[in-house]
């Protein structure tokens, strides 16, 4: 009697760990090994025409932040560099802060609506996301291009006489990112408030506190974990994004993700783009590690 | 002083409009403990939720203190409210969810800190003040709605059946705590309940309602002894109904006949009522239990269950029907009856009381 808990217990440890083997397979082969690969291509020597020789070397990772001037051969930072590395956070931000601005409020109102029809707005969220990548960016060209909808209509309108410049810019990129993920935004924050006691609404109320302060007293910080998660949601593919920096800033306003294709392709320096991918990874660690932080207080403080 | 004028609640939903209060009128005293008793459904929170402010009645006045409520939104109410589910804000300690109320008044700093202690000691939390609410039992819980509505001091505190989540005995404990917390804070309480046993335990005054309406208004005693119709004499208490003949009345005071034959006087809710078929109600401790030769209704005993306290009889009619006599059990009683024994209800006078139907 007494050793056959500890008997079975061990089964069930096993037969857990067997349930793991495919999700482990495919991290050791998916994600662990192309890793392996791009970490050891950074330290590697570029080829003339792209790939790598086999020669160590740490120039790779030294030109992600440093750059020898080709006559004086004087050492100074990558200003290209270090400016889009600038870019990129500042645009992610802004898009996270810019969805969340927009993405709260929309969460909050299909939160509230009636439950049977809580799941057709949330259709109406998701469905753009479903349409290709590709195609909603070019639709956001349209919109805000010279002679695009928005132009036309204010110079219709008498608004403006000359068109604004809009897109190639950073603002496009913003306005692109910030609708393309949108959804992510909206989905955990409706998570948490659909999880939400309105009964805790009405005490605030009836606490004598005004709409303005239950929101920022009530409502907010219960749905600050479905916030959290959504900016995180939003921040780490708006920092490695491609396509919509690619069209909307038209190869003029280079992000992280534009900036590492550059070295795969015409700038065949291989061992760089891998150290950008990197660092572009550890960017994402830091932003992560922030949210366990924030995420896991949130858990203490709860019990 | 609440005064609630002709208040009436149409739900307009996309079904049929469904009228939850019709035509309410009731005045609540200043500093009392007021409860609102009646089956689930009859529109208790509904009441309560039209003083909070959270419903806006289709017709009829709230006042408090002679100043209309029902212009102001509810954070604008001196009026606070505990919780059925107590709604404690997760994200708060004990400590803050109390002081929330007062914070939101703008209160001074110093200010609302004095009144926290003095709430957590009121509700005997002080050990408990930064802990989570998760952290706290259900019954602390409860003493922790409790300080939280109470802190800002309202002019009336809304209770929507704030024990029914609590076991037997912590029921009974806050049972007593409440009318402390009641007659040391001098706050108007109006209390809902569907269990008529707390409302006749904590009220100063009840209103039974039923089906949106208010039924029967008056002090437990009244209410318990002087139930003004069926529904009330059913729903608060046992109550053994009997078919009689109404010969006569007088006064607070009316003849029947029973149909055994035998002639009682009971008392009348109402002066001047019809001759006619009536209704009889008896409270199953109001009747003895003796010996069939002189006592107006005769039967069997059928059925004889030991309650600890007191032992129900159980008494089928030789005319029609059954009664239920309730005797309170003294040390060591030797077992005077016996089942198939044949028995007689002896009424004191004065103690049924008619029913118009
Ligand atoms: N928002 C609403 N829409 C439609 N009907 C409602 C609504 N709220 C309550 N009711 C109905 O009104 C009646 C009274 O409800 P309520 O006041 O909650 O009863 P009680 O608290 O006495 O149990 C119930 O039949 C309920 O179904
Ligand atoms: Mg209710």
């Amino acid at each position: 009697m007494t050793d056959v808990a500890p008997v079975t217990a061990r089964r069930q440890a096993r037969a857990r760990w067997l349930l793991l083997v495919p999700a482990l397979t495919v991290l050791v082969f998916a994600a662990s090994g192309p890793l392996l690969i791009v970490l050891i291509y950074s330290f590697l020597t570029p080829g003339d025409y792209g790939g790598v020789l086999w020669e160590p070397s740490a120039q790779g990772w030294f030109s992600v932040v440093f750059e020898r001037d080709f006559f004086t051969d004087e050492l100074s930072l990558a200003d290209a560099h270090l400016s889009i590395f600038w870019r990129s956070v500042k645009l992610s931000l802004m898009t996270a802060a810019l969805a969340f601005i927009f993405g709260f409020p929309t969460a909050y109102f299909i939160a509230t609506r009636p439950k049977e029809k809580r799941d057709l707005w949330m259709l109406l969220i998701i469905i753009p996301f479903w349409t290709n990548l590709l195609i909603r960016t070019f639709a956001i060209a349209e919109l805000i291009r010279n002679e695009g909808t928005v132009n036309t209509l204010l110079i219709t309108m008498g608004v403006i006489d000359e068109p604004i410049q809009m897109l190639f810019t950073e603002f496009a990129i913003l306005l692109g990112m910030a609708y393309v993920y949108l959804p992510l935004m909206v989905l955990p924050i409706y998570a948490s408030l659909e999880r939400l006691d309105f009964s805790l609404v009405e005490a605030g109320y009836d606490l004598y506190a005004t709409r303005w302060r239950v929101l920022r007293k009530v409502i907010f910080p219960l749905a600050k974990p479905g916030v959290i998660a959504g900016s995180i949601l939003v921040f780490v593919p708006s920092l490695g994004a491609y396509v919509t920096p690619r069209v909307l800033g038209g190869g003029k306003q280079l992000m992280l993700g534009n900036l590492i294709e550059l070295q795969f392709g015409q700038g065949r320096n291989w061992p760089l783009g891998a150290a950008l991918s990197l660092t572009l990874l550890a960017i994402v660690m830091v932003a992560l590690l922030f949210y366990v932080r924030a995420a896991g207080g949130e858990e203490g403080r709860h019990g | 002083m609440i005064e609630i004028d002709s208040v009436t609640k149409i739900f307009t939903g996309r079904g049929a409009p469904f009228t939850a209060l019709d035509d309410v009128s009731v005045t609540i005293r200043e500093n009392e403990f007021f409860t609102l008793l009646g089956p689930s459904g009859c529109g208790k929170t509904t009441l309560l939720r039209v003083i909070a402010g959270f419903i806006d009645p289709t017709r009829g006045r709230v006042l408090l203190d002679g100043q209309d409520l029902l212009s102001l939104p509810p954070y604008r109410r001196p009026v606070n409210t505990v919780f059925q589910n107590y709604a404690l804000f997760p994200h708060m300690t004990v400590a803050q969810n109390i002081a929330f109320g007062l914070e939101m008044q703008d209160r001074p700093r110093a200010e609302v800190s004095a009144t926290v202690e003095e709430m957590l000691s009121l509700v005997r939390m002080t050990e408990m003040a930064g802990r989570k609410t998760s952290e706290i039992s259900g019954g602390q819980q409860q003493r922790v709605a409790l300080a939280r509505a109470l802190a800002p001091r309202p002019k009336v505190l809304l209770l929507d059946e704030p024990l029914s989540a609590l076991d037997f005995k912590l029921r009974k404990e806050m049972q007593l705590e409440l009318k402390r917390l009641q007659s040391e804070t001098g706050i108007t309480f109006v209390f809902v309940t569907h269990d008529q046993e707390e409302a006749l335990t904590m009220s100063d005054r009840i209103a039974v309602m039923n089906a949106g309406e208010i039924r029967q208004f008056g002090g437990p005693r009244d209410i318990y002894d002087h139930p003004a119709e069926r529904f009330v004499a059913d729903f608060i208490g046992d109550t053994n109904f009997l078919d009689v003949t109404l010969l006569s009345s007088e006064g607070s005071t009316a003849r029947v006949r029973l149909s055994s034959g035998s002639e009682l006087d009971v008392r009348a809710p109402q002066a001047d009522l019809p001759p006619g078929p009536a209704t009889l109600a008896i409270r199953p401790e109001h009747a003895q239990i003796t010996t069939p030769d002189t006592a107006p209704l005769r039967g069997v005993l059928s059925n004889i269950v030991y309650f600890g306290t007191d032992t129900h009889f159980h008494v089928e009619l030789d005319a029609a029907g059954s009664f239920v006599l309730r005797r309170q059990n003294q040390p060591d009683q030797a077992q005077d009856w016996a089942i198939g024994d044949a028995v007689g209800v002896k009424v004191p006078p004065g103690v049924g009381q008619v029913l118009q139907d």
